[in-house]
């Protein structure tokens, strides 16, 4: 065998190298900010110096050509700095105000999308579906294309009564995340057990301590050992799939949409709020997901109407309460929507409090 | 010589609309890239993805591959339909570290897809949701020479499993003047005293850093880390009194009083007949509310430092977490101030791989022992910041009552107060 190469473990690079000068030079000395026009903002250095950003959406599975156009348009119209933002947008940074109108020009002639900046229904954050996961339920890459078609509106402008964050999650694990709307995947049927599997692939003792809920456990089926799942107890939540792939949990007509609302990371004005579940059983619909769109786009409509400046889709419900939020929405509320899981009963209102 | 291309009728109608298409992209691999390794290879991806949206079902399964000397860093994938789709029957992804606070330079950007050309299938994401550089698609071969050319010119692989995973920062003091600390800094510091920790996966679950430079957390650190460092203030904030008499010749007093007075969470505002803002700085929580919507008037105080909150997590496995202050508030001015932070890090990490379960995630660890537990087994005095509120319930004994009331007033009498 050849001679192995040891690694160099460097760990997080440093990137002083990599950073504008005018970011270098005024580091931790920004005065404040304006936002220009929507995909621009502008930040004032105690120096005085300025530095421009124009943000672009992408399609974020990046080939390597959409990569080395990217950073064309940064060496021709930019000055070869760039920044990527949490939700996967790429910040171009310029230092000469000149420079802004002919790099969003470029930006679009190219197909990149600028927008995405302050009162914005932002990229949607989203993880990898069937392109590359080994659990997905969904592909959230197309239902995000799919979104993005019909809210780019919104990503170019700031119409918004605050800044949107949406995600989209294929399975329970929620890697997108919390956002003002999440479209998640949720099952709704327990695993399908392919006993003939089990004892080979799985590691049966820590598929039965990931449970949630206990509902699994050892059995022998057709003289073999394996897993069984209690069908009444499971609440299909997937968690088994992972350490044990022979418990199919995807299902191509039980496995669907769900909506939630009202996550929020910010501190600004309240405490950070997780997402509520508003909407479920909405079919899993490939190529273009147009039932959740519709959904999504319901949701936007009532927020941008009803909500006031500076509210989040959380605070905007907290003031108008659930019912009008049901009702504005035309969603049905269900049993589904009364949490069991611990700690449900602060949800409960226990008040007089009613909207009329 | 001429690939035979998969139809993909489902896939096609993800290259229409005007929002930029993946879907193209892959398409423009498969026909116009010059090596026919990446032709072949983003062609049976496409009908194994194809195959995916007809059936509504993934057909990747996980396995074993790493680079030599690590034990993780990378995303294995073998294709379960292998026998239809062969060229791509190896998918692995690489996760590779951002530099702190994702900047990069062009240059450095081509550099890597250079490489990424020779070894991989041409696609590249900025970030996945851990905050990874991820490199999607090779084979276990070329997994080992792309980790290496791209090793010898700054590039470290990323974590996978359980481990310390990559870190993430927001762009902070590099262009925002809200930021309050350096975290750069702290970023680096934190979890490049783990690297160990990161490429070998041998903690009961994942461990995220993750460093907001404000309460703003654009780096969602409280929701989605384990250990969040958020940076804050403890002096007055600043108030520039002749903006805001600026800003409210702009809008007017109704949309001040309306956005900004009564919308702070603890009532520390009010707006002077002269139209001057006046605080309540003891009352102030530091949300930022205030001073995004006034940002030429208002910003942080002098004082600057960090909050640590320490177990947030989604669902999987006892319902989501946010993460729970531990230290209210720390200085990060100082070589020592750094440090401290992460011996933190190490007690609290020692502590959770000494006591949690497999696949506790370190706030449901918290959860199940109780917070009081915890910083007892870490050595931090319990502070009323930690909680919203004191116990409710009175199911507890109490019988060591007298001692922990003496400790808590010579705790203050040492802190001067």
């Amino acid at each position: 065998m050849a001679e192995m190469r040891e690694p160099i473990e460097s760990g997080c690079p440093d990137p002083w190298q990599y950073m504008h000068p005018v970011m270098r030079k005024n580091f931790g000395q920004w005065k404040y900010h304006e936002h220009p026009r929507p995909g621009v903002l502008l930040h004032v250095a105690y120096s005085g110096d300025q530095i421009w950003t124009v943000k672009a959406g992408t399609q974020r599975i990046l080939d390597v050509f959409s990569l080395r156009k990217l950073c064309d348009i940064g060496d021709q119209y930019a000055d070869g700095h760039v920044h990527f933002t949490l939700r996967s947008n790429i910040e171009y940074l310029v230092s000469d105000e000149a420079k802004v109108q002919p790099l969003i020009e470029a930006l679009e002639e190219a197909g990149f999308v600028v927008g995405g900046t302050q009162n914005s229904v932002a990229m949607i954050s989203h993880t990898q579906g069937w392109l590359h996961c080994d659990i997905p339920g969904t592909d959230a890459s197309g239902v995000v294309k799919a979104m993005m078609d019909e809210l780019i509106d919104e990503f170019r402008n700031t119409n918004m009564p605050n800044r949107v964050h949406i995600t989209t999650s294929c399975c329970q694990i929620n890697c997108g995340g919390q956002g003002d709307i999440a479209i998640n995947i949720q099952h709704t049927k327990p695993p399908k057990i392919n006993h003939d599997l089990v004892a080979n692939v799985c590691e049966r003792p820590s598929v039965v301590a990931r449970c949630p809920v206990a509902a699994i456990r050892p059995a022998m089926v057709n003289g073999k050992p394996s897993l069984e799942v209690d069908e009444r107890k499971c609440i299909c939540c997937g968690a088994c799939f992972p350490p044990c792939p022979p418990m199919q949990i995807n299902d191509a007509e039980h496995t669907k949409l769900a909506i939630w609302v009202g996550g929020n990371h910010s501190n600004a004005r309240g405490k950070p709020t997780f997402q509520k579940l508003v909407a479920a059983g909405i079919p899993n619909n490939p190529p273009r997901w147009p039932e959740a769109t519709a959904i999504v786009k319901r949701i936007l409509k009532a927020y941008k109407e009803g909500a006031k400046d500076w509210e989040r889709i959380n605070e905007w419900i907290e003031r108008i309460g659930w019912p009008r939020f049901f009702e504005e929405v035309e969603l049905p509320f269900t049993k589904y929507h009364i949490d069991t899981w611990r700690g449900a009963r602060a949800s409960f209102n226990s008040s007089s409090y009613i909207r009329f | 010589m001429a690939i035979d291309k998969h139809m993909t009728p489902m896939l096609d109608q993800l290259e229409t609309g005007p929002w930029p298409s993946f879907i193209s992209g892959i398409k423009r691999l498969r026909d116009e890239h010059p090596e026919q390794r990446i032709n072949e290879v983003t062609n049976d991806l496409l009908g194994q993805l194809e195959h995916s949206y007809e059936t509504r079902k993934g057909y990747w399964k996980g396995g074993t591959v790493s680079v030599f000397g690590y034990g993780g860093g990378i995303i294995p994938r073998f294709s379960e339909v292998g026998k239809a789709f062969p060229k791509s029957k190896e998918f692995h992804t690489i996760r590779v570290q951002p530099p702190a606070g994702n900047h990069y330079t062009t240059g450095m950007l081509r550099q890597l897809a250079d490489s990424w050309e020779k070894y991989g299938s041409g696609l590249i994401t900025f970030h996945g949701q851990t905050g990874n550089i991820m490199f999607i698609g090779t084979d276990t071969v070329n997994t080992q020479q792309f980790f290496d050319e791209i090793n010898d010119y700054g590039w470290d692989l990323g974590g996978a499993g359980p481990c310390v995973r990559t870190a993430m920062s927001c762009v902070g003091s590099a262009r925002c003047e809200m930021s309050c600390t350096n975290e750069l800094k702290a970023h680096r510091m934190l979890v490049n005293n783990f690297t160990d920790d990161v490429h070998r996966p041998a903690l009961p679950y994942k461990f995220k850093f993750k460093v907001s430079g404000c309460a703003n957390d654009c780096q969602n650190a409280i929701e989605r880390s384990d250990f969040a460092v958020l940076g804050t203030w403890r002096d007055d904030m600043k108030v520039d009194q002749a903006e805001v008499k600026n800003y409210i010749a702009d809008k007017g007093r109704q949309y001040y009083i309306d956005n900004v007075i009564t919308r702070c969470p603890t009532q520390a505002l009010s707006l002077n007949e002269d139209d001057t803002l006046a605080v309540n700085n003891r009352d102030c929580v530091r949300c930022m509310h205030c001073l995004n919507v006034m940002p030429k008037a208002l910003h942080p105080g002098d004082d600057k430092g960090v909050t640590i909150l320490i177990g947030g997590k989604r669902t999987l496995k006892i319902g989501d977490l946010m993460g729970t202050v531990v230290v209210p508030f720390k200085k990060l001015e100082t070589e020592e101030d750094y440090e401290s932070m992460v011996e933190l890090a190490e007690t609290i990490i020692d502590f959770w791989a000494e006591n949690g379960l497999e696949h506790e995630r370190c706030g449901e660890m918290i959860e199940r022992i109780g917070l009081a537990n915890f910083l007892e087994g870490i050595g931090i005095d319990p502070d009323p910041n930690m909680l919203s509120h004191p116990r409710q319930s009175s199911y507890v004994r109490m019988d060591g009552w007298d001692e922990a009331a003496e400790e808590w007033f010579a705790r203050q009498a040492e802190a001067g107060r």
